[in-house]
């Protein structure tokens, strides 16, 4: 029928005519945005690959050249790499647990009929909308010697608190980025997870009740298992964001107090940006990348349907 | 209308939409939790810096009473050219999310409508590149538009010069392609019905013109879905910034209250720059926050 209808405007009209036409007007419309993916993004990882094994700098006049696996060797003997990987490490571990879970229960508490859901919804999204750096700036306040946790730590023990330094004491500089981190991104997951809590239907928790399954035991049995997708989405998207820690540390800490916050996102930066060696920058870029593909490929195994 | 479908409800189903005391104390503890920093960022941006030490630790910190004066802003106005940061900003983010949307619906269409062919090669290389964190390819990016033959103007016209960096467009023109904005505009183009296009064909129109005449006027939900999804990154960029912007005039926000917050100690100036760049972004919010909520909920991506 369509052919017909066509033959009436276009004189030679054809399917294979139109099915011509279509394809190269489809390909007029898809160029820009499949060549600005291949330039801005396509490319600049083939290269994390090929600068990896130079000496590129950012700005240079002399010429690079092959440096075979030097960059490495180099950092895989730098113990700040070493840290910063652990730290990575530390940081993602506490904080995708926490974060999943927190958010959850906070979607759990608001997923209800009631008016004020709206109103609550709103209020524990706030620092989401709110940008990084601004709520970095924030609580670097919070955080410091005569600020405002030390000064609340101090009330509620009626002076027997002793002021931490949070982000320049050593041993809890990476905590107090744990705790502002969650507190950033948790609206975030909770509106994920209450996307999920809305497509399990009524029905089931009614059949739980009826066999007598309430509270924990309904959310056991039906919760759980219906967010099933929902979960392993948040693991993945949580998982990603938490290994590419940086502007915190970029605002707060620089990586220190003796390198105990530093990232591997923040020595890419460090060494590619502040140094301008881009060659071993690639090479942290490098392993970052490949460590992303190996955990999201482990979390797609376990979270595979079986 | 939902308290009437509640109470109806809560007869039949165990798990009611009531909310216990219990519920409420909590709800309310984690509402002051996340609600009481921003509370104090935007009262502390009023008052000076002794009234902010002053009143820390009581309830005085969360209300604004006392002294209050512009003071802050005035200085933070005087000392750098927040004009021109928040101008960037608005800029960068206004161009990038507006050519996205043209440039994602195109691509979006062609798939969507337009027996292309490699259609399923094209768009398996679309998603994938939705596989890859900014942060695994943020260093050899700026090597690469450092490579690339920039244009710059002077007061005799505009002349090449060599890499990107240090400019507005560099800030823009990565960003404007995205592999999500095109996803979504799929889905939702799949569903407006393929007789429309036909009937327009009849009717002698071309693709582009029942791309942009019968196509787009009747997706404005998923316009606004991209709108959202990409403004707020846009607006709150720092990494990319941070390495490709050298002078003021080309400062977006962000960065320019991280220069400020190096050259004052002043926290109540410090609070009324973020307040500045972030009041203005909340109220929208709160205004929008339904397409807001839908949009990232539905999306289940980063915002």
């Amino acid at each position: 029928m369509s052919s017909s209808t066509t033959g009436i405007t276009k004189q030679r009209g054809s399917t294979s005519f139109d099915g011509r036409s279509q394809n190269r007007v489809g390909w007029a419309m898809l160029t820009p945005a499949v060549l600005l993916l291949l330039v801005f993004i396509v490319i600049p990882v083939v290269l994390a690959f090929g600068l990896a094994f130079t000496d590129a700098q950012l700005i240079s006049t002399k010429a690079m050249s092959f440096t075979g696996l030097s960059n490495f060797q180099r950092l895989f003997s730098d113990p700040t790499f070493w840290r910063a990987l652990l730290n990575v490490i530390v940081f993602s571990l506490v904080v995708v647990p926490l974060q999943a879970g927190l958010g959850l229960f906070l979607a759990i508490l608001i997923n209800k009929k009631v008016r004020s859901s709206v109103f609550f919804r709103t209020v524990y999204f706030l620092p989401v909308v709110t940008s990084m750096v601004v709520v970095s700036l924030l609580w670097m306040f919070i955080y410091q010697n005569n600020g405002m946790l030390n000064v609340l730590l101090e009330k509620v023990t009626f002076g027997h608190w002793t002021p931490v330094d949070w982000l320049n004491d050593s041993r809890v500089a990476l905590a107090a980025i744990i705790v502002m981190s969650i507190w950033q991104a948790v609206g975030q997951h909770m509106l994920i997870w209450l996307s999920g809590l809305q497509t399990i239907p009524g029905e089931l928790y009614e059949a739980a009740a009826l066999d007598g399954a309430t509270g924990w035991k309904s959310f056991a049995h039906v919760t759980w298992p219906c967010l099933r997708s929902t979960r392993n989405m948040i693991l993945i998207t949580i998982t990603i964001a938490a290994m590419g820690l940086f502007t915190q540390i970029s605002v707060m800490t620089q990586g220190g107090p003796r390198d105990s916050t530093t990232t591997v996102v923040f020595e890419a930066v460090r060494s590619g940006f502040q140094q301008q060696e881009m060659g071993y920058a690639s090479a942290i870029t490098l392993v970052f990348f490949i460590l992303i593909l190996v955990i999201t490929g482990i979390q797609r195994y376990l979270t595979r349907e079986k | 209308m939902n308290i009437r479908h509640s109470r109806s409800a809560r007869r039949i189903k165990n798990n009611g939409d009531h909310v216990t005391i219990a519920g409420w104390i909590i709800r309310l503890a984690f509402a002051v939790l996340f609600a009481f920093p921003l509370i104090f960022m935007v009262v502390s941006s009023f008052k000076s810096d002794g009234a902010i030490m002053n009143d820390l630790g009581s309830l005085k910190s969360f209300l604004p009473i006392g002294d209050l004066s512009l003071e802050n802003y005035q200085q933070v106005f005087s000392r750098v050219p927040v004009m021109t940061f928040l101008m960037n900003s608005v800029v960068i983010t206004l161009i990038t999310v507006v050519l996205g949307i043209v440039v994602n619906s195109m691509a979006a269409f062609g798939l969507s409508r337009l027996r292309v062919k490699g259609r399923a090669v094209i768009f398996t290389f679309i998603l994938a590149t939705l596989m890859v964190p900014f942060e695994t390819y943020a260093i050899p990016l700026l090597w690469w538009v450092n490579q690339l033959p920039g244009i710059a103007i002077d007061q005799f016209g505009p002349y090449f010069t060599q890499g990107w960096i240090d400019t507005i467009y560099v800030q823009i023109i990565p960003f404007i392609a995205n592999a999500f904005s095109i996803y979504l505009y799929m889905q939702y183009f799949d569903s407006i019905p393929k007789e429309l296009d036909e009937a327009a064909r009849v009717d002698g129109a071309g693709w582009f013109k029942i791309y942009s005449r019968i196509v787009m006027p009747l997706s404005g939900p998923a316009t606004a879905t991209v709108v959202i999804l990409s403004f707020l990154p846009m607006w709150n960029q720092y990494v990319w910034p941070l390495m490709v912007v050298q002078s003021e005039s080309h400062r977006p926000v962000m960065i320019g209250i991280q220069y400020f917050q190096q050259m004052t100690t002043s926290w109540g100036q410090i609070m009324a720059y973020s307040s500045l760049i972030t009041v203005p972004i909340i109220i929208v919010f709160v205004l929008f926050q339904k397409q807001f909520v839908n949009s990232i909920a539905s999306s289940g991506v980063k915002g």
